[in-house]
């Protein structure tokens, strides 16, 4: 239909499917053959259109040839998309930004929130006879979600752990889930640890990784405009997380001054976590 | 024989011709150096204005199918007051302050407030196509063109550059208007106001509807105006407007630009683009048996 794409430019889709994955959160289906192939950390610019466009991690799809978006309502914008109904048009770019470079044996992935989505696209990534542990990190079970397709996409390991962590214990293991990956990467030893989500808890599971020196990746969010490293509003120190990212190594996050403690806004002004 | 890539617009000194035009990647010091290490001879910040401004809703910038970005950011920017911490500690960095207003005073206070930074010079965004009472509203307008190059002038011993574009009026009026009142250079063009509209969802996809155009499709535009301005006046300019390549730069150079300016190329080709850039002018100077920048400028003008 589209004889030339521009991944600069947005595409429409049309939303054909809309899965509700707990009160707040959301997942919209649409039919991209290019997007289904992203590579996890990789996100899109999304249009809602008359209403914005935001930075989205590019969910999978079990069919192929499509891609998701998973959503949780929070601003005007991402309350916009959640809203977006079976049949209703959005404009996609990209896929921009780099991905995880895939360890192989233990591996320990940490999604907090919508930060599990790259998480579970990288399932898709890893070996069968890798041995994976995914953690998933909620404050209370009625926002737990991809529980069950975690344990699906691993179906083939013979050895892998799906473990919930919820904050109030109403489900699953009782705690922080930084809590937990420390308690993890004091009892065995990992090849490879892979989080997203709040970036202080990504501040905290890169903080346990490194002290251990283990190989350990992040994928930042950041607010963003362009997605292709013009307009600078996802600078994070002297990284763009569009185009330098979105996934970046421990021990350069260490290294920079901004991870874990500011966030720039719509003015470019930097904030407090 | 020596070849520099050294070159001088007006008592505006720097080591490289390419510069990193304003709008672009412009909010942190981190970014301004990486950018001078990775090849470019200044930076210009994004346009500040007295206070912090957050610009536009997305969608703010995008590409148009057959070449160029589309952009109405918004001119968003921390504000003149926090700019001035950010860059208060450079030392090594050739910076340009590029600064948007609508009256004099709006410039005379935010150069009060860069007194403590090291400023290589002041560019004035009288070109901006898409803020209203800002940009190219101003610069529409000889008359306040004028008050405002003579204020600025008149609070700072800085080098002062207007950036032009195309408005309503002449442009070659405005140049005019602030080379009678004393600027120093002027950077020419800015973004062309421009749209875009989706067919499938039948809106215009920018959230101002209105943006500029800048990128490819520019360049043989901006590249007019650099040798209409290099023809009429004897002023320094600064070509900016769809560069991308070493032979886009030494174009300019021939049009009459003593130094240029880039932004749309680093969404194509990132940062090694002024690696790139600076590489293919010295290559070509040696082929020419040239030996700085100086001796190219505007020699398209032979008759």
């Amino acid at each position: 239909m589209d004889l030339q794409r521009d991944h600069n430019h947005p595409t429409i889709v049309t939303i054909e499917k809309v899965i509700d994955e707990t009160p707040t959160v959301r997942t919209l289906i649409f039919s991209d053959e290019i997007m289904s192939e992203a590579l996890p950390g990789q996100f899109a610019m999304v249009w809602i259109p008359g209403i914005n466009e935001l930075p989205m991690s590019i969910m999978i799809s079990k069919e192929p040839g499509k891609a998701a978006f998973t959503v949780r309502k929070h601003g005007p914008a991402s309350t916009g998309l959640f809203n977006m109904k079976v049949g209703e048009q959005i404009g996609i770019r990209g896929p921009y930004g780099n991905s995880f470079d895939l360890k192989e044996g233990k591996l320990l992935l940490v999604g907090g929130g919508t930060g599990l989505v790259p998480m579970m696209r990288l399932l898709t990534f890893v070996k069968p006879r890798d041995d994976v542990t995914v953690l998933i990190g909620a404050k209370t079970k009625d926002e737990v979600f991809f529980e069950d397709l975690a344990k699906s996409l691993l179906e083939e390991h013979h050895r892998h752990h799906v473990i919930v962590s919820t904050d109030d214990g109403s489900y699953g293991e009782k705690g922080f889930v930084t809590d937990m990956v420390e308690k993890l990467l004091s009892e065995t030893k990992f090849d490879g640890v892979y989080t997203c989500g709040p970036e202080i808890m990504m501040y905290k599971i890169v903080q346990s990784a490194n002290s251990r020196r283990l190989f350990v990746q992040a994928s930042l969010e950041r607010m963003m405009k362009c997605g292709v490293g013009i307009c600078g509003s996802c600078c994070v120190g002297t990284d763009l997380v569009c185009r330098d990212g979105t996934v970046f190594d421990g021990l350069h996050l260490s290294k920079n001054k901004e991870f874990g403690f500011f966030h720039r806004n719509k003015a470019g002004i930097l904030e407090h976590y | 024989m020596e070849l520099s890539l050294a070159t001088s617009i007006g008592q505006i000194h720097l080591d490289r011709p390419v510069m990193l035009a304003s709008g672009i990647l412009g909010i942190s010091l981190d970014v301004f150096k990486r950018l001078y290490l990775s090849g470019a001879g200044a930076v210009v910040t994004k346009s500040l204005s007295t206070e912090p401004w957050e610009g536009y809703p997305n969608p703010t910038i995008f590409s148009v199918k057959g070449g160029g970005w589309i952009n109405a950011i918004g001119l968003s920017n921390p504000g003149a007051p926090n700019f001035a911490k950010i860059i208060e500690p450079n030392k090594d960095v050739p910076i340009i302050v590029s600064m948007v207003g609508s009256i004099p005073q709006d410039f005379e206070t935010m150069i009060k407030q860069f007194e403590h930074c090291q400023v290589t010079a002041y560019e004035l965004n009288l070109s901006c196509p898409h803020v209203a009472k800002v940009g190219l509203e101003v610069g529409d307008d000889p008359e306040l063109v004028k008050k405002i190059v003579s204020t600025v002038k008149n609070s700072t011993h800085i080098p002062v550059i207007a950036k032009v574009g195309l408005g309503t009026s002449n442009y070659l009026d405005t140049v005019g208007a602030a080379i009678d009142s004393g600027i120093d250079a002027i950077t020419a063009i800015n973004t062309v106001r421009a749209m875009a509209i989706d067919a499938e969802t039948q809106r215009p996809i920018l959230s101002n509807r209105y943006g500029g155009l800048s990128g490819t499709p520019i360049k043989p535009i901006a590249l007019r105006c650099v040798y209409e301005i290099s023809s009429k006046y004897d002023v320094p300019i600064i070509g900016c407007g769809g560069i991308s390549t070493w032979e886009d730069a030494i174009e300019f150079f021939l049009a009459g630009a003593s130094a240029i300016q880039l932004g749309s190329a680093i969404g194509d080709n990132w940062i090694s683009v002024f690696h790139e850039i600076n590489k293919g002018i010295l290559q070509y100077m040696k082929r020419k048996n040239y030996s700085n920048i100086k001796e190219m400028i505007g020699l398209a003008k032979r008759s």
